[in-house]
């Protein structure tokens, strides 16, 4: 086991590139529902338990099966009438499952990106060689049901390995969900050399964080979403910044906390100088315009040894 | 170090369910539900009425609410006798202010413990729902069969032969289900259960003795959940009920389509003096609102039975 996950230079917050958004925007906001499919008896993992109850679980089951039957729908009709396209985080295996839930996603050109097979599989234990071949079936469900190649990666239930990144980047990915230590996309080390970069999502503003771990009121979540993008959008005056908001149409779709976030994103997306887009479009840009300089500046990002503190 | 090969093995990957118990369906693709005259949003008040035993054997998992310190927790019983005593009847004062129909979920115990208090419930003529024995008799994947049918059978036996009704309804302690509970459900004459929480309307379930409705009291907006799990104040919750309230009434009158509120109140919790006036003023606003159809729940399952095509 190591120290430091090995992934990126340490850089200050007022040390920056002063990144500039396409129009002068100063924030990036992207939204990312996770579209999920959960099983109700899945096969045990030696490392995590897939739910708290014995089998069957229909708590756990149902609270997630909900977001497919009820909460969807929901969702995206609240982001349409605001003008996000949501970029998925997807458990593939719901292409088969529920392929009117990705005929929906499709319809509104939204991205797809992987979140592995199903969320009860987790990637502790795996080998290798069976990581790879998750992440291949991943990429290539993703390309069969939706025509898009995959560029984004959020490990499935945030189970990682070492080498998650590297067999993502190897895979053909451009950026991961997975790390949450900045407010800006960062060049990420993989041992490919590919340009990989992590693109902000975000646990603290994740509402399954928010309404299951930390247990938050839902006008508070609207009030909390509020307040980062206003401190984001001032910031990003310096340079630009990247804002996501996660959700669960499970947990954010329900009648008494949907109200609360159309709020909070009717505030964002009233606002000037933000550009509304997608995980893709930002780790794209962010190759294309700054990745090299940052890379220089900081130097790192195509080799295994260069990291601060090595 | 490598998992076994049948990890990456997806046994049910395919279209629709991984099980056989109901069908694929998206609500937003029903066939519309009209309520009667015209309401766009059925209301179904769910107070528990709950036993929960001083000796809690605890297993497979304490009960939600369930004894939590070294026996004898005299300070849990109590608490939750509390309900049984005054809470259920300050709520009861509340809802009948607001012209509120409740459903009563018993466990069976209490009608052996205090046949006073089911025989009142019995008198004002609201439905009681069966909720099985008490609330640490939970229902789980490790019991037998046998054993499973003989607790069913001998809740419904006694709450049906302790009121005036048939007791069609079913909850279970904290929503818990083996993977046999829906077969021994019908088996033994329950026409509905409402331990799923996957939707937001009912909806038909298989099993091995013909169909069961499945209709979800909601957990999210359950009063336990959002008081006693997640340490909102009752004034969070009223507020958290009021918005259910008009964002469903919104939808409904939208997609033309009727839509169900269902409110699980626990009286212990929301009876207590400081919680009571949150509980009342979140009803006031329910019954202030056109288009809500105060019902009892096994109203709301015939209705929507009835418009199945």
């Amino acid at each position: 086991m190591r120290e430091d996950p090995a992934l990126y230079d340490y850089r200050s917050w007022d040390e920056r590139l002063p990144i500039r958004w396409p129009d002068g925007a100063r924030v990036a906001f992207w939204v990312a529902p996770n579209v999920e499919f959960y099983e109700l008896d899945p096969p045990p993992n030696p490392i995590r338990k897939a739910w708290p109850r014995p089998t069957p679980d229909i708590q756990g089951y149902g609270t997630r099966d909900y977001g497919n039957r009820v909460g969807h729908v929901r969702m995206m009709e609240l982001l349409d009438r605001h003008g996000v396209r949501g970029s998925v985080s997807l458990s593939v295996a719901l292409c088969e499952h529920h392929p009117e839930i990705i005929d929906m996603c499709r319809e509104r050109d939204w991205e797809f990106f992987s979140h592995g097979i199903y969320n009860t599989r987790y990637a502790y234990g795996m080998d290798e060689a069976q990581e790879r071949a998750m992440i291949e079936d991943s990429v290539r469900t993703i390309a069969e049901h939706t025509g898009q190649k995959c560029s984004g990666y959020l490990a499935s239930a945030l189970t990682h390995t070492e080498r998650t990144l590297d067999l993502f980047s190897e895979a053909g990915g451009l950026y991961t969900c997975d790390l949450f230590h900045d407010d800006q996309p960062t060049p990420v080390r993989v041992r490919s050399g590919e340009p990989f970069v992590s693109v902000p999502y975000s646990l603290e503003l994740n509402d399954t964080i928010v309404y299951v771990v930390n247990r938050i009121e839902p006008r508070r979540y609207g009030e909390m979403i509020k307040q980062a993008f206003d401190r984001l959008y001032r910031e990003g005056e310096r340079g630009g910044t990247v804002m996501c908001v996660p959700l669960h149409a499970y947990q954010v779709a329900h009648p008494h906390r949907i109200r609360a976030f159309e709020e909070a994103l009717a505030y964002i997306t009233g606002h000037p100088d933000v550009w509304v887009t997608t995980g893709r479009e930002i780790a794209e840009y962010y190759v294309e315009h700054y990745y090299d300089q940052a890379v220089a500046k900081w130097g790192g990002g195509d080799s295994g040894d260069g990291g601060n503190g090595a | 170090m490598a998992l076994d090969p049948s990890y990456l093995k997806y046994q049910h990957r395919r279209y629709g369910m991984d099980h056989d118990r109901y069908e694929w369906s998206m609500l937003s693709r029903r066939d519309p539900i009209a309520w009667p005259n015209g309401a766009r949003v059925a209301l179904w008040v769910n107070l528990a009425v709950q036993f929960f035993p001083l000796n809690q054997s605890g297993k497979p998992f304490r009960p939600p609410g369930g004894m939590s310190t070294p026996y004898p927790d005299l300070r849990h019983y109590t608490l939750r006798d509390y309900g049984n005593r005054v809470g259920l009847f300050r709520c009861l004062e509340a809802l009948d202010e607001a012209g509120v129909t409740p459903t009563f979920s018993v466990n069976a115990a209490i009608a052996d413990r205090y046949p006073q208090l089911l025989e009142r419930l019995n008198r004002r003529g609201n439905e009681v729902l069966a909720s099985s024995w008490n609330m640490d008799t939970l229902h789980h994947g490790d019991m037998a069969i046998d054993d499973e049918r003989e607790l069913i059978d001998r809740s419904l036996a006694t709450l049906r032969a302790a009121v005036d009704q048939p007791v069609t309804g079913w909850l279970g302690p904290a929503r818990s289900q083996s993977g046999n509970t829906p077969d021994l459900l019908a088996e033994a004459g329950v026409r509905y259960m409402a331990d799923w929480i996957n939707d937001d309307m009912p909806y038909p379930f298989t099993t091995r003795h013909g169909e069961l409705i499945a209709l979800p009291l909601s957990l999210e907006l359950d009063d336990q959940f959002i008081v006693q799990n997640n340490l909102h104040s009752e004034w969070e919750y009223a507020d958290q009920v009021k918005d259910a309230c008009d964002y469903l009434l919104a939808e409904a009158e939208s997609t033309g389509h009727g839509r169900l509120l269902a409110l699980s109140v626990h009286p212990w919790l929301m009876g207590q003096p400081h919680r009571i006036g949150a509980f009342e003023s979140a009803l006031k606003h329910i019954s202030e609102q056109t288009g809500i159809w105060s019902a009892p729940a096994a109203d709301i399952v015939t209705t929507w039975s009835a418009q199945r095509a």
